[in-house]
């Protein structure tokens, strides 16, 4: 009986973050009343080379406000594996009003840029948040930015800041403001789970005596599709996030699976069985409008939808062995793009449409995430894990989310597209699987 | 069980009491789908069962044949077919079995059967839904050729996700690599 609520806890950061994410997840405990709320850690166990060495100020009146604002900003950078946080003496007392004068001080501190920020309670529940990030060598303003969020949404308003922060010093736009979805398994019971990106916040959304499997965003992010076999066999289910109620979209005779939402929306590709075989569907979000893709003796299956709409990859098994093909999402000729070894399965494309990320089962029958470049068609293997399956992008295509198994339990693990970065995600006493990164938030 | 329910009970009430008060971010409460009920055919959510209905306890128009699939000495009671590794074909040694349900079907039209293939742990979950597919269209395409009606025979899969037995080693992957067959029909209500 999963009846304890723990806090979620992070693993690796500061003393002064881990004492306030550790509170702040009792009081969410209190607030939302999630069921298990069960414990989960994050451990960077690589970090990546050429990292900007960079000094995050405490934020002024940030105790008063009880978040721990630039904790969550340093962490943030931190697990992306692109920055280095450096303790630097010169800018603990850094102000966000701090003129000119007062930068000299940054230089030949062995740090590239220094942020600091201030909360002030304002009228109405909300907040005053500033931040400046300042380039430590010249004493320059890089960048700044203010939010008036409500107290709950203190701790996304970090995240916006490290996204600011992450995207002036590397170019490229951050993913700490987006969310995951995966599915805890602790004993019999199944639960669907959606939580920020450093595993804050969860909440669970779907609650089942039955597996859940195949969860997947809608391209705005307020909902869900997935697939659940409460009525003893699959069916496709669409929940909208913010409503209590599962729509069954796809539950025809036969099996119903592997959910994929098309990037306009409104519709999902699906493998349905009613006519035999597994095979590839395009249904309507609300259940109606079925059109069969593609017709094989085959199995068809694992749809994934390139970012502009264009291509629709999947697994099949027409070859011979299980191999990941692409055919155009409105039907047409199919292109095999796997050849190495017998069992190529899960495929996921970067939102650059530059990267495939499958599961390739190796020699001595491991599973592991491998990664194709569609131009140069080179595969590398990424991960020194087993037993990977269900691989997911961020939204930048930087990092990869994927299931592996630590200690014979199912974990979430993370990795860079080079290979380079890689964290893992574990909660105690129970499985985690099937994880699924959330698209940007508006 | 009761615990548990009043647990998700307060759950819920605390998780409605914080939506309704702070009116920000905060999600809705999670659907708890009580896997118990089954789904209405069709498409559409869930439908409820009634709280009001009578409880009918007098014997179903097929209970004396409802007793025959329950029955530890029927041949009727031999509800699994196993399969080799990477295969889906039914061997020779399950084709008596199958014989006899679809002896049995052919003779009770109006029973229902439900066929949940499954699979080994090894690989994709959505690729192993499709193999246990495959394993249970293989035994309904027998029962079919047998004299059992296709209306009457669902095929489905549970891939890998409802183990047997929760071990890795080939013999728990052998009990594994299955099909299960499940009535409906009179009180005997499988699925």
């Amino acid at each position: 009986m999963i009846l304890a609520q723990f806090g979620w806890m992070v693993q690796g950061s500061p003393m002064r973050f881990r004492g306030a994410v550790t509170g702040l997840a009792a009081a969410l405990a209190l607030t939302l009343g999630a069921p298990a709320r069960a414990q989960l850690e994050i451990q960077i166990v690589g970090g990546g080379s050429n990292q900007i060495p960079i000094a995050i100020a405490p934020f002024e009146g940030e105790l008063a406000a009880q978040v721990d604002l630039s904790g969550v900003v340093a962490a943030d950078l931190r697990r992306s594996g692109r920055f280095r946080i450096v303790d630097s003496p010169a800018v603990l007392g850094m102000s966000v009003d701090a003129p000119a004068s007062d930068l000299a001080g940054l230089r030949g501190r062995g740090i590239d840029a220094a942020a600091a920020g201030a909360v002030r309670p304002e009228g109405g529940g909300r907040h005053d948040v500033r931040f400046r990030l300042f380039d430590a060598a010249r004493g320059d303003q890089l960048t700044s930015g203010a939010f008036g969020p409500l107290a709950a949404q203190l701790r996304a308003t970090a995240h916006r800041i490290a996204d600011a922060i992450y995207e002036k010093m590397t170019g490229e736009r951050g993913v700490f403001s987006t969310r995951i979805a995966y599915v805890v398994k602790q004993g019999p019971r199944f639960e669907l789970h959606v939580a920020d990106a450093d595993g804050a916040n969860a909440s669970a959304v779907l609650i089942s005596n039955e597996p859940i499997l195949s969860p997947t965003w809608s391209p705005d992010g307020t909902a869900l599709a997935y697939v659940s076999l409460q009525s003893k066999k699959p069916v496709v289910y669409v929940q909208r996030l913010r409503e209590r109620r599962q729509i069954a979209v796809a539950n025809f005779r036969g099996s119903n699976s592997a959910p994929a939402w098309a990037p306009d929306g409104n519709r999902l590709a699906v493998v349905l069985t009613r006519d035999g075989g597994s095979q590839l569907f395009m249904i309507n979000a609300d259940g109606s409008g079925t059109r069969r893709l593609a017709s094989s003796s085959s199995i068809d299956t694992e749809p994934a939808f390139s970012a502009d709409g264009k291509w629709l990859y999947f697994t099949s098994d027409r070859g011979g062995s299980p191999q990941i093909y692409r055919m155009p999402a409105e039907g047409g000729e199919s292109q095999r793009l796997t050849f190495e070894g017998s069992y190529n399965v899960s495929p996921a494309v970067s939102a650059d449409g530059r990267t495939l990320a499958y599961i390739t089962r190796g020699g001595g029958g491991q599973f592991r995430l491998a990664v194709l470049d569609l131009e140069t068609r080179q595969v590398q293997m990424i991960t020194d894990t087993q037993n990977d399956e269900s691989p997911s992008f961020a939204p930048n295509g930087r990092m990869i989310l994927y299931a592996t198994q630590v200690g014979g339990r199912g974990a979430l693990a993370a990795v860079s597209v080079d290979g380079r970065v890689k964290q893992r995600l574990s909660i105690s006493a129970a499985e985690v699987r099937e994880p699924a990164w959330g698209p940007f938030l508006p | 069980m009761r615990l548990f329910h009043s647990f998700l009970a307060a759950a819920l009430a605390l998780a409605v009491a914080a939506c309704s008060s702070t009116g920000g971010d905060q999600p809705a409460a999670p659907v708890v789908d009580g896997s118990a009920s089954t789904m209405a055919g069709g498409n559409g959510p869930a439908a409820n069962s009634s709280a009001n209905a009578p409880i009918d306890v007098r014997p179903g128009p097929g209970a004396n044949a409802a007793t025959e699939l329950t029955d530890p000495k029927s041949v009727l009671s031999r509800r699994s077919v196993y399969f080799n590794f990477d295969e889906f074909s039914v061997r020779e040694e399950f084709r008596s079995t199958l014989q006899a349900h679809a002896t049995w079907l052919a003779s009770h039209r109006d029973a229902r059967m439900l066929i949940q293939g499954n699979t080994d742990e090894r690989g994709s979950r959505e690729y192993n839904i499709a193999l246990g597919q495959r394993r249970a269209e293989a035994m309904k395409r027998t029962l079919v050729l047998m004299g059992a009606a296709e209306s009457q025979i669902d095929a489905v899969s549970l891939g890998k996700e409802k183990p047997r037995r929760e071990g890795h080693e080939e013999a728990d992957w052998a009990e594994n690599r299955r099909g299960d067959i499940l009535y409906n029909f009179g009180s005997v209500k499988e699925f």
